[in-house]
């Protein structure tokens, strides 16, 4: 499956290097925080050994939206309509259940048009991965203000925005996501292991990533910018993610000084305190946390929330281990004896 | 012999009458949400089981409780399920609509209504038998609570008794109604017997209309068209609905939750074959069903005008994408919430060229129940072997009201599952093409190009499929001659497909020179106008499109009639319209009769249109 030219020690253990990860060359802005998702999810799969044909990638529309073809050229993508990319991805998902869903939106697709598909995808808890590639503007029809940019940001053609921002972390934490992280591209160490737990977990995976629009809304004190991110990241933990065959060297830490979130398939989510002891599978703490910098205007980063118990939505539905697209005539189609027994069901 | 059967014997008939004899028209007026419908039914399915051509209409409002709402039992000897516009017998029930009901009474007509009610009766010319509702209720021990509801089973025991229902035959139905349970099947049946037993004491028979069995509903079933919708949909194999609660359509996605669970589960693990999620809105329900038809699932969903509206974005990305899903519409009145509870068949022109820019989505119109069961199975080859979404407009009349029809019969072909590549022939696909394969790639000259789905594990299966403009590879491209050639290549598919919809029905009459047209349920009413011109000395030829895109028949017939009327239920005469546009050298002899009050058409309605047009 490799390509030909890789040689063996640069290989993951799905004997793939990370060429065969890779998407076609970006069209963003030089400089777009996108970008840098994008190469962090390159080499988070590479780095969890996915293969490439076991994912499908989804976006809406938008900057955030074109993104999916930057990465992961193998995998199957559908890039549907502006905010609907939830429904698209869950339709698409059931075909079958063994892969991995990666949809990427912006905040215009999630958060202005598409909050209620956003909503239901997360009170469903779906298994995927969903990123929002936050930087409060609309890029693709030239710098109007999204849904998330701040109360009385100052735009060029735009003005003063007079309303507050809806916070992405907060309308997923309380449509009971299972997953909630924030980030900021311009920490792609955090970027890359946070995007590992998501694949990882069993349900709805949020990621609300502060990622800078270095053509509309990159003002050093605006909250989407790269130069407010780079001096006011507050991280509330360390991460690292462990995969299940992996084993911890939990001695490497000082006692007390790493939380350690276990994931349904045994993989473990390493977080190392930092200033203030953070428990990310705290609800109310997670509220606390989200509401106190929203007020603040701070950038807390880090797993926010995480609940590894509930139920996915695939697994509310008692499907067969065969993938439902693979079946065939015999195990679709109602035998012809049956027939009978449905017209005299009829009166 | 069950009671009632034989209800002339102890009675006078009206001697200087000759008795109308299975062939009238009864309306049941009553409250909306008293429990009527089980009653009505209940005395439909019983006529049907002593052998006599029956069909039921419910005009209900858009209401839980509380406003008028009236059903229709046509009886018809020689077999008429259309509409007709005067009601022989009427059991009124509704005090409120109670002038209304004696004013659309035929003169010689039959009034049952129950005895307390004050309002005077208008008219001499017909014949009333008051019923003590209160009182044989009062004396049944049935629960208050319950009152209300076995109310209407007096109605039907008096009525039994009057005109000749077999009481055997309404066990029957209700024990079908009750899914065999003893309790509430006997505590409405004591009730009729009750009101039978009343009624033969009390009431003289004055009046023409009787029942006797015969032996014309052998091999009928009774059913309505979204559960055949439903079924239909099971025998082609659904595995994905998305959908969201709409009148008139929502009893077919819910008869999907009904049967699926017993016709659908696998026999070795007993898991289920199938998804059905009722999502957050329309938008949302289409988003579901195209992600699922993009990976390889026969997915659908079901609404309304409403709803499709809502879906029109989806589709043309649907369409752009080149993504099989089928979508039931159950027409109702509209523009907007129009009428949400009436039928009509409106929405032809918007389904067709649904999206913005060019489209053009396949239509199958069922135009009987049973048909309801063919295009189920039939609209998932067709949407997959074509690449397309496929609508299926279906309406209230058809969709929700229950009709007798023909058993439903096992499909007579296999899934098509059309042009899908899996690993190994993709594989042979390259090895075959010099490893030339794109996902848009027109290999067969059909317009068709062949799919791969999510989850083959082929290092070059995988496409991003989009609505932006791309090439043959799926690549993003926004130079003109792609778009033109892509876009091109996918109206060829619509030509491609006049070789897989149904084919119209014909129906010659000897000597006839009028051609009508019409589709989906205007077919009875059309039958029966047709049989009421014959015996004016105007045969009439008749075609029953069953499908967009025309096929050469429809261009055929047309160019034999020098005048062709299509009937249809909407105000603008959108199917002519259609017809029109695509072959505009036939508009010469294309006219339109169209009536848009949400009511079915009547056959007399048809027949008037028809002759005034030929007096002139």
């Amino acid at each position: 499956m490799t390509d030909q030219a890789t040689t063996s020690k640069n290989v993951n253990l799905a004997g793939l290097s990370r060429n065969d990860y890779r998407g076609l060359p970006s069209t963003l802005c030089q400089g777009c925080g996108h970008n840098s998702i994008a190469s962090q999810i390159v080499a988070a799969c590479y780095e969890l050994d996915l293969v490439p044909e076991d994912v499908i990638k989804f976006s809406g529309i938008g900057c955030s939206s074109k993104s999916p073809t930057y990465f992961l050229n193998r995998s199957f993508g559908f890039n549907g309509l502006h905010g609907r990319m939830p429904s698209l991805a869950l339709g698409a998902l059931f075909g079958d259940v063994t892969m991995h869903g990666i949809g990427v939106s912006g905040d215009g697709d999630t958060a202005s048009i598409g909050l209620g598909q956003f909503k239901h995808l997360v009170r469903r808890n779906m298994p995927m991965v969903y990123i929002v590639e936050n930087n409060g503007v609309y890029g693709l029809t030239k710098g109007q203000f999204s849904a998330t940019a701040e109360k009385g940001l100052e735009l060029k053609k735009q003005g003063i925005n007079p309303f507050l921002p809806v916070d992405i972390c907060l309308e997923a934490l309380v449509s009971n996501a299972t997953f909630v992280a924030r980030s900021f591209a311009g920490d792609p160490k955090q970027v890359k292991e946070l995007l590992k737990a998501a694949f990882h977990h069993n349900g709805i995976a949020i990621l609300d990533i502060i990622s800078p629009c270095v053509t509309f809304h990159n003002l050093e004190d605006s909250i989407h910018s790269y130069t407010f991110g780079k001096d006011h990241e507050a991280p509330l933990h360390e991460i690292s993610f462990i995969p299940p065959r992996d084993e911890i060297t939990i001695e490497d830490f000082e006692e007390g000084t790493v939380r350690e979130v276990e994931m349904h398939d045994g993989s473990v989510v390493l977080l190392k305190k930092l200033e203030n002891d953070y428990d990310p599978t705290d609800r109310s703490q997670a509220f606390r946390v989200l509401e106190e910098a929203q007020r603040n205007n701070w950038l807390i980063t880090g797993l926010v929330y995480v609940n590894t118990q509930m139920p996915s939505m695939i697994e509310t539905y008692d499907l067969p281990a065969t993938a439902l697209n693979r079946m065939t005539e015999s195990q679709l189609r109602p035998t012809r004896e049956s027939m009978d027994m449905v017209n005299s069901m009829m009166f | 012999m069950a009671l009632g059967q034989q209800p002339t014997t102890d009675q006078p008939s009206s001697s200087d009458q000759t008795p109308i004899i299975n062939d009238f028209c009864i309306t049941f007026s009553t409250i909306n949400g008293s429990g009527s419908a089980t009653a009505n039914t209940t005395v439909l399915r019983a006529l049907f089981r002593m052998g006599i051509p029956v069909s039921g209409k419910n005009i209900f409002p858009s209401n839980i409780q509380g406003l008028p709402t009236w059903y229709t039992i046509r009886v018809s000897k020689d077999g008429y399920l259309g509409r007709v516009e005067q009601d022989d017998i009427v059991v009124a029930m509704n005090p409120a609509t109670f002038t209304r009901e004696i004013q659309n009474l035929k003169p010689g007509g039959v009034l049952l209504h129950p005895d307390d009610f004050r309002s005077e009766i208008t008219r001499d010319d017909i014949i009333t038998y008051p019923m003590p509702v209160k009182k044989l209720i009062k004396e049944s021990d049935t629960p208050t609570n319950l009152r209300d509801y076995v109310a209407n089973m007096v109605y039907v025991g008096v009525l039994a008794q009057m005109i000749g229902i077999d009481l055997d035959k309404i066990y029957m139905a209700l024990d079908f109604h009750f899914k065999g349970k003893k309790k509430a099947i006997d505590s409405n049946y004591n009730i009729i017997t009750a009101a039978a037993d009343w009624a033969k004491t009390n009431l003289t028979k004055t009046d023409v209309y009787r029942l006797e069995p015969m032996n014309a509903t052998e091999g009928m079933i009774m059913a309505d068209g979204n559960t055949a919708g439903a079924l239909g949909s099971i025998y082609g194999g659904v595995q994905f609905a998305g959908w969201y609660p709409i009148t008139p359509a929502s009893s077919l996605a819910e008869a999907l939750n009904e049967y699926l669970p017993q016709l659908r589960c696998d026999p070795e693990t007993g898991k289920a074959t199938y998804v059905v999620v009722q999502a957050e809105d329309e938008l949302a329900a289409i988003g579901m069903a195209v992600g699922a038809g993009f990976s390889g699932l026969r997915s659908m969903t079901s609404t309304s005008g409403p709803g499709l509206s809502l879906m029109a974005e989806y589709l043309g990305l649907a369409y752009y994408a080149e993504v099989p899903v089928v979508v039931w519409d159950v027409q109702r009145v509209g523009p907007s919430t129009g009428l949400p509870t009436r039928t009509a068949q409106g929405d032809i022109l918007f389904g067709h060229f649904i999206s913005h820019g060019d489209t053009n989505l396949p239509i199958l119109f069922p135009g009987s129940v049973e048909e309801c069961f063919e295009f189920g199975w039939r609209a998932f080859d067709l949407a997959e072997r074509l690449q397309t979404p496929v609508l299926v407009m279906s309406d209230l009349d058809l969709g929700m009201n229950q009709w007798m029809t023909k058993r439903f019969e096992y499909p007579d072909t296999h899934l098509d599952r059309g042009k899908i590549l899996w690993e190994e022939d993709l594989q042979k696909m390259l090895d075959e093409r010099a490893g030339d394969y794109g996902r848009y790639l027109d290999v067969d000259g059909d317009g068709i190009p062949y799919r791969t789905l999510p989850g083959n594990r082929h290092p070059k299966s995988a496409y991003f499929a989009r609505g932006t403009g791309h090439d043959e590879y799926g690549r993003y491209s926004e130079e003109p001659g792609v778009w033109e050639r892509v876009f091109t290549r996918i109206d060829k598919k619509y030509k491609t497909a006049r070789k897989y919809v149904p084919r119209p029905i014909v129906n010659n009459m000897e000597g006839a020179s009028i051609g009508i047209i019409a589709a989906g349920s205007a077919d009875p009413a059309v039958e029966e106008a047709r049989d009421l011109l014959a015996a004016e000395g105007i045969p009439t030829d008749y075609l029953r499109i069953r499908a967009v895109p025309f096929t050469d028949e429809i261009k055929e017939f047309i160019d034999r009639h020098e005048c062709n009327f299509v009937i249809e239920l909407n105000r603008d005469g959108q199917i002519k319209k259609l017809l029109t546009l695509y072959h505009p050298e036939q508009a010469p002899r294309l006219r339109y009769a169209a009536k848009m009050d949400g009511l079915p058409l009547t056959a007399h309605w048809i027949q008037s249109q028809i002759k005034c047009n030929e007096e002139k």
